[in-house]
């Protein structure tokens, strides 16, 4: 290997690397690494001032009312990650078992189901916003002409519900993602398992639960892994459907609203810290990575090598 | 066995096979109904009156009837945002193409000391949630004093479009045959030259498969400028959008025909690119 030496060859490397390497050091790597020091310092707007050690990291744990606001949007991720994981998850899972099937439309079905994956989660959240609507919503609207005017009420009105509706909102807009990447898993199952199969058992469960399941293992792995990040890092559709407060009353509070309002502030708080921002963004962020970290080995674990 | 007993046993085959393919089918269009619904009814409302829509919600409008468009584009600032979410994706895509290849082509075509580290330092990039540095980076762009400017969204959007483009083009550029390279070599073509003229018209494929996977997330982002961009005038489409429909709340007629034009120019490319869509944006999950 010759070394890398700074005239012909080793310039014109150089000159290739360096300033996409300038990019990622400058807009990630640096502000990731800087978000681990600001939470040790105590802020006052953008100024920075003592250094307090773990103070932060308490205070939003222990001290309230940052406990129970924290232990709130916590448990409220929790519920996001698991409705999800039935709601998108599952439902792809099935959706992709019909594809597979390469019955007639099927590549029309497939378009359709990934046409919502590629619009604004903003557009998605203001549509579904206007879809609940009391009185002029076409979801209540719809209730009604079908004879269950009873079930009408005000989805995004009243804590019971709130969340709910959002989780809605947000399966829709992404089912077609595990959808497409369970399908691309199955396809890769090659014929010659398929028709041994055939030749052992007529149960279509028996074929699923042990044949197509565990085969599809590293299109699950990667399905599951992202949709742990992407429920915990969970921010425009609550943001726009419930508000930066997760109203009604927190129900629709989640880590990623309750760390921007921390940071930035809201209208009605006002205040800004930087420090219990910054505190908070390193506890998901560790949270995030470990939990993470662990699903991947786990999952990765059951897949098999073909 | 006889012949009866096995067209019997055949039938029975045929019919549960019909059975399940039935039902499954069915969940396919009662899906695809669910998918397009909400598509359509924004569609169609775009063109109702606010009465209209309220009376007769699911119902086939008068397309000729554009009125809430005339109102968005003359009383809004509603072309603004969509020139300004051009301006701000087509800048990041041309810097995330040209330094992706730059860094793929790098380590994809050359042995060099510290190649291997260069790629986990990208690679790196791809699963840290850069949402949770948002601090410091606001702090970043003050210092730089970009904010309250779009060179913030553009070199934000570049750093996090790299990780991705570098690992998928890698893999590609590596795979590439040497043989083109070796004889352009021996005519002494220079290295930029080679680059240039004969290996990177075959990447195209891999540029394009990058390049939607990155378009999508930059054109819809919303969590950057809302930290970054005050300026109604320098505002992104989806930022916009949020001080249009806060303006317009109670006239549904205009608020869904904004939703429609901002989703529609997206929706129509990916109907003609379907297949290149599904396949970059999934590229990361699928190996």
């Amino acid at each position: 290997m010759p070394q890398l030496r700074m005239t012909g060859r080793g310039l014109w490397i150089t000159a290739l690397i360096v300033p996409p390497l300038a990019f990622v050091a400058l807009f990630i790597v640096y502000p990731i690494v800087s978000a681990f020091a600001y939470a040790f310092f105590d802020w006052q707007g953008l100024k920075r001032l003592d250094f307090v050690g773990l103070e932060n990291f308490h205070t939003v744990l222990f001290v309230e009312p940052y406990r129970s606001w924290t232990i709130n949007a916590f448990k409220n991720n929790v519920i996001v990650f698991f409705a999800l994981m039935v709601l998108q998850n599952g439902l792809g899972f099935i959706l992709a078992y019909a594809l597979w099937r390469e019955l007639p439309g099927a590549r029309f079905h497939r378009i359709a189901v990934f046409l919502p994956v590629v619009l604004s989660t903003i557009i998605v959240a203001y549509l579904f916003k206007l879809f609940y609507h009391p009185l002029f919503g076409v979801v209540n609207i719809t209730l009604k002409g079908i004879g269950l005017g009873w079930l009408a009420q005000p989805w995004l009105g009243q804590s019971g519900t709130a969340l709910g509706s959002i989780i809605v909102a947000q399966a829709w807009h992404m089912v077609g993602f595990p959808t497409l990447v369970f399908l691309a898993g199955m396809q890769r199952i090659p014929s010659e398992i398929l028709d041994a199969v055939r030749m052992e058992t007529e149960s279509e469960w028996v074929k699923i639960t042990k044949i197509v399941w565990p085969l599809v293992a590293p299109s699950a792995t990667i399905v599951f892994t992202l949709l742990f990040v992407g429920a915990f890092n969970w921010f425009e559709l609550p943001y726009i459907m419930g508000g930066l407060d997760g109203s009604p009353f927190g129900s629709t509070d989640v880590l990623g609203l309750y760390f921007y309002r921390t940071a930035f502030g809201n209208v009605s708080a006002g205040q800004q810290d930087f420090g219990l921002g910054s505190a908070l963004a390193v506890l998901i962020f560790i949270f995030i990575a470990i939990v993470a970290g662990v699903i991947t080995t786990r999952l990765r674990a059951r897949e098999i090598q073909l | 066995m006889s012949a009866a007993a096995t067209n019997y046993y055949d039938r029975k085959g045929l019919f549960a096979t019909l059975g399940r393919d039935g039902m499954l089918q069915i969940i396919l269009i009662a899906n695809t109904v669910l998918m397009l619904a909400p598509i359509v009814i924004m569609v169609f409302s775009a063109f109702k009156t606010t009465p209209e829509i309220f009376k007769s919600p699911f119902g086939l409008p008068d397309f000729t009837q554009v009125a809430n468009f005339v109102k968005i584009w003359s009383e809004t600032n509603f072309l603004r945002y969509l020139l300004n979410s051009f301006v701000v994706t087509g800048a990041s895509m041309v810097l995330i193409l040209t330094l992706g290849t730059m860094a793929a082509y790098a380590l994809g075509r050359y042995a060099f000391t510290g190649s291997s580290f260069i790629l986990m330092f990208f690679l790196a990039g791809l699963t840290l949630p850069l949402k949770l540095a948002i601090i410091p980076l606001f702090m970043l762009m003050r210092d730089l004093s970009i904010l309250n400017n779009q060179l913030s969204l553009i070199f934000v959007y570049t750093a996090m479009g790299l990780p991705t483009t570098v690992f998928i083009m890698t893999g590609f550029i590596r795979s590439l045959p040497n043989e083109l390279e070796d004889a352009a070599r021996m005519d002494g073509a220079s290295e930029a030259r080679i680059m240039w003229a004969i290996m990177l018209p075959l990447v195209r494929p891999a540029m394009v498969i990058a390049g939607i996977q990155n378009v999508v997330p930059i054109w819809n982002d919303f969590f950057f400028p809302l930290v970054f961009i005050q300026n109604d005038n320098l505002k992104t489409l989806p930022q916009g959008l949020t001080t249009f429909m806060g303006e317009y709340t109670t006239d549904w007629g205009v608020l869904f025909s904004g939703l429609t034009l901002s989703t529609a120019p997206i929706i129509l490319i990916y109907i003609v690119l379907s297949k290149q869509f599904i396949a970059g944006m999934t590229s990361g999950a699928v190996k």
